[in-house]
């Protein structure tokens, strides 16, 4: 609009953003931005021998270990994948959940969070549906906090098996990942981006492999700005096109309950971006088909292709256990002696914190 | 009733095109003598402050702050507000009407006023422009005006039918009021909590669009141009975007009454801020992205801007301690204003001393008709701030004066100390 006075400025210093201090705990996992490359491969490789190990050896890795699952939505696979990775190490769960609680009562996340601590809680997995919610619980409790998904905005360890799931087909036998392991994998994510917190997770996270995002789906639910959130990301809105380009496909269910009033026209959708055994026959004949669940059979994906020989819906499922075993292992063996306790609600002069 | 003598300092009065050192004398309230360096230094019966290598100023003024009384005692009341207002040199405030509840008439607008309150310096209530702000029926302003008001405005719930808003603006300008809009198309707004833009979308956030405030302001500018021959008088508040700010400029080059007031936060802090879901970055209007934050720096230092306001919005502890998306609007503002505007409009940007101190007394003063307020000449208030500008501190929003710690600014290096505020001769504040 005053384009006249913008071409005359003069740059000008001004106080930067803060640095963060999350986290805290070093066997928190909030992102999948906490983690360096070395560490994800260190998780993946700890996933296959805590998978391949004795189950009563295995059950000492964390025995009597207390840990408790907060739920504040409902989950079936990434609740009981964590709950019974935590058994299989020998770990005591406990599970509480927003609607048999006094959450219902009005007791704040940070309330039920000291709560859980002073029951011996020595870890909280949490799921909620606000995002940022884990950074919070973190804050109050100084507890290693597993992110299972905090409203729209990540969930690492889904991201973390998938990429075990497109290891396991496209590179396979490799047991260690670096930056180029999947150098000239394009993986395409597909559907309601704006609203899913896998595919934050999974775009964050994907490329630090060498690995190449497509984002696919229609501007109400992929924003031009989904593509500025890291390197390696590109949004190609043309499904069949996108297809073409990746050897790894995931679909996402549309989040209905998320869609806040905005209006979408269903069969629209299904005929541009529902894969179909003939789509996926015509442009990517071998690409592995991922889905995070829950699928919603005859929307996003036929029944011939959740079902069919491509998809690898039922194997993410397994690896996440295997992943989860080796996040869990991290978060309660992992070396506290560089713990912190400073305050996120510092300026800017907090950088020399570090 | 006692006298004060403020000598040896510089006395910067923009509004008066003062810049020299000069001694004040304050008698019953009113500013009774302007005289050469050292002629007070023994004054009769007058209490002497020493401001030797100080500058004395016309009292702060902030036409944009909530005190939180009536009906939210727990955040803040009236007689907190105003002392942190006067720790921040401020003399004088407006303060918003959307209390509990909501200040809709000539008896709250008095109570708000009253001694009983506490206040430790001038209170000037805003009216609501609407029955309990509901953006329907129009209140009496002639008697909310008449009660002490210095404007109306459904602050926080913004007037969106044009009708109304039309209305309103007539109304107000009968009787010489002016119509503050918290510009926001909260239609556009759902359900959000930050700036739309980049950054909503890698914390998942649902985000407020920058067209939710300028499309409101371009609207009321709209219906000032009809309005034209009663002249009313429209005040766009905390502008954050570079859109609003030049609808702004081109109304005021169209020649209508069309003015606006910038926060620190917002010409300080942009999106990136809101850091990892820290709630002291949260407030509404949100912060912006870097190119709207240097418009509202260049349309500071370009003139368009008339008013620094803080939007000063205490809450509770545990009320900022929540879910990001569940936290209450608003961060405190009174006490780290004039130190971040000495430091980095004046430090930083080299703007003009006095003119840094006109957008946070004269203009303001000028804007809702604070008459003598704003300016230190005979006969005026004996409303003074009296700072150190060569002090630099830290801000330790632990020390607050205000019942809130809620600030993105906690730890921040400031320049300028306050060592007195004083509110029509009365020492408010003595650091």
């Amino acid at each position: 609009m005053n384009r006249a006075a913008s071409s005359t400025r003069r740059p000008r210093t001004t106080p930067p953003a803060p640095a963060s201090s999350f986290p805290y705990h070093p066997g928190s996992l909030l992102s999948v931005l906490d983690l360096t490359v070395d560490e994800v491969s260190h998780l993946l490789t700890r996933a296959t021998e805590l998978e391949n190990e004795d189950p009563i050896l295995r059950d000492h890795t964390l025995a009597k270990r207390r840990i408790a699952l907060l739920f504040y939505e409902s989950s079936t696979r990434t609740r009981t994948s964590f709950e019974l990775a935590c058994k299989a190490l020998g770990a005591d769960t406990t599970l509480v959940s927003s609607l048999s609680s006094s959450i219902e009562k009005g007791e704040s996340l940070k309330d039920t969070g000291l709560t859980l601590r002073a029951l011996g809680a020595e870890a909280i997995i949490l799921r909620h549906n606000s995002s940022g919610a884990a950074w919070l619980l973190e804050e109050s409790t100084r507890l290693p906090v597993i992110n299972a998904g905090d409203g729209m905005h990540e969930h690492p360890t889904q991201a973390l098996l998938d990429l075990r799931t497109i290891l396991a087909h496209l590179r396979l036998g490799i047991p260690a990942v670096g930056p180029a392991t999947l150098a000239g994998v394009t993986v395409c994510i597909v559907g309601d981006i704006l609203h899913s917190r896998v595919a934050r997770s999974n775009m964050l996270l994907l490329p630090r492999m060498g690995a190449q995002v497509l984002l696919c789906g229609p501007k109400e639910l992929l924003p031009e700005q989904a593509a500025r959130s890291g390197p390696g990301i590109e949004i190609e809105r043309d499904f069949d096109r996108a297809l073409a380009r990746s050897q790894a496909v995931m679909m996402l269910r549309i989040q209905a309950e998320r869609l806040a009033g905005q209006q979408l026209d269903l069969d629209e959708y299904k005929a541009s971006y529902q894969l179909t055994g003939q789509r996926l026959a015509a442009h990517a004949p071998t690409a592995v088909v991922l889905h995070p669940g829950p699928i919603i059979r005859g929307m996003e994906i036929t029944a011939g292709v959740a079902d069919g020989i491509q998809s690898a819906i039922l194997e993410q499922v397994t690896n996440g256990l295997a992943i989860r075993m080796a996040v869990m292992e991290r978060a309660l063996t992992a070396d506290t002696g560089a713990l912190t306790d400073t305050s996120p609600y510092v300026g800017w002069t907090g950088g020399d914190r570090a | 009733m006692t006298a004060l003598a403020i000598c040896g300092g510089r006395l910067v009065d923009p509004a008066a095109g003062v810049d020299v050192a000069k001694d004040i004398l304050i008698r019953d309230g009113r500013v009774a003598e302007i005289t050469g360096t050292g002629r007070l230094k023994n004054a009769e019966g007058a209490q002497v402050l020493d401001a030797t290598g100080l500058i004395v100023a016309p009292g702060l003024i902030d036409i944009h702050v909530h005190l939180r009384e009536p009906g939210q005692a727990y955040k803040e009341t009236i007689a907190t507000g105003t002392a942190a207002a006067a720790a921040g040199g401020f003399s004088s405030v407006a303060a918003m009407p959307n209390t509990n509840p909501v200040n809709d008439s000539p008896e709250t607008t008095r109570w708000m006023q009253s001694p009983e309150r506490g206040a430790q310096i001038r209170v000037f209530p805003i009216a609501a422009a609407t029955r309990g702000s509901k953006g329907e029926m129009l209140n009496d302003y002639a008697a909310l005006k008449s009660a002490g008001a210095v404007a109306v405005t459904d602050d926080g719930h913004p007037i969106l039918k044009d009708g109304v808003m039309r209305e309103a603006l007539a109304n107000a300008a009968r009787v010489g009021l002016t119509v503050i809009q918290h510009a926001e198309d909260t239609k556009m707004t759902q359900g959000a909590s930050m700036n739309l833009g980049p950054v909503s979308f890698k914390l998942g956030l649902r985000g407020m669009p920058p067209e939710a405030e300028s499309s409101m302001v371009e609207r009321d500018i709209r219906l000032v141009a009809e309005l034209r021959e009663s002249h009313p008088h429209l005040h766009v508040a905390h502008t954050s975007t570079a859109a609003a700010l030049a609808a702004v400029r081109q109304a005021r080059r169209n020649g209508l009454r069309v003015t606006c007031e910038v926060a620190p936060h917002h010409f300080l802090l942009t999106e990136e801020h809101v850091g990892l879901y820290n709630t002291h970055a949260k407030m509404n209007p949100p912060l912006r992205s870097a190119a709207d934050r240097d418009a509202m720096i260049e349309g500071i230092l370009d003139g368009v801007v008339d008013a620094i306001a803080t939007d000063h919005a205490p809450h509770a502890m545990h009320e900022k301690e929540v879910e990001f998306e569940l936290a209450p609007n608003g961060i405190t503002g009174l006490e780290t204003a004039l130190g971040l505007c000495l430091r980095w409009l004046h430090g930083e940007w080299k703007m003009p001393l006095g003119r840094v101190l006109s957008l946070l007394s004269a203009q303001p003063a000028a804007l809702l008709n604070m008459k003598g307020r704003g300016t230190l000449t005979v006969g005026s208030f004996g409303d003074v701030v009296v700072f150190d500008p060569k002090a630099e501190w830290i801000y330790r929003a632990t020390e607050s004066k205000s019942k809130a710690k809620n600030t993105p600014f906690d730890g921040w290096p400031m320049q300028g100390k306050v060592r007195w505020t004083v509110s029509e001769g009365k020492i408010a504040f003595a650091g």
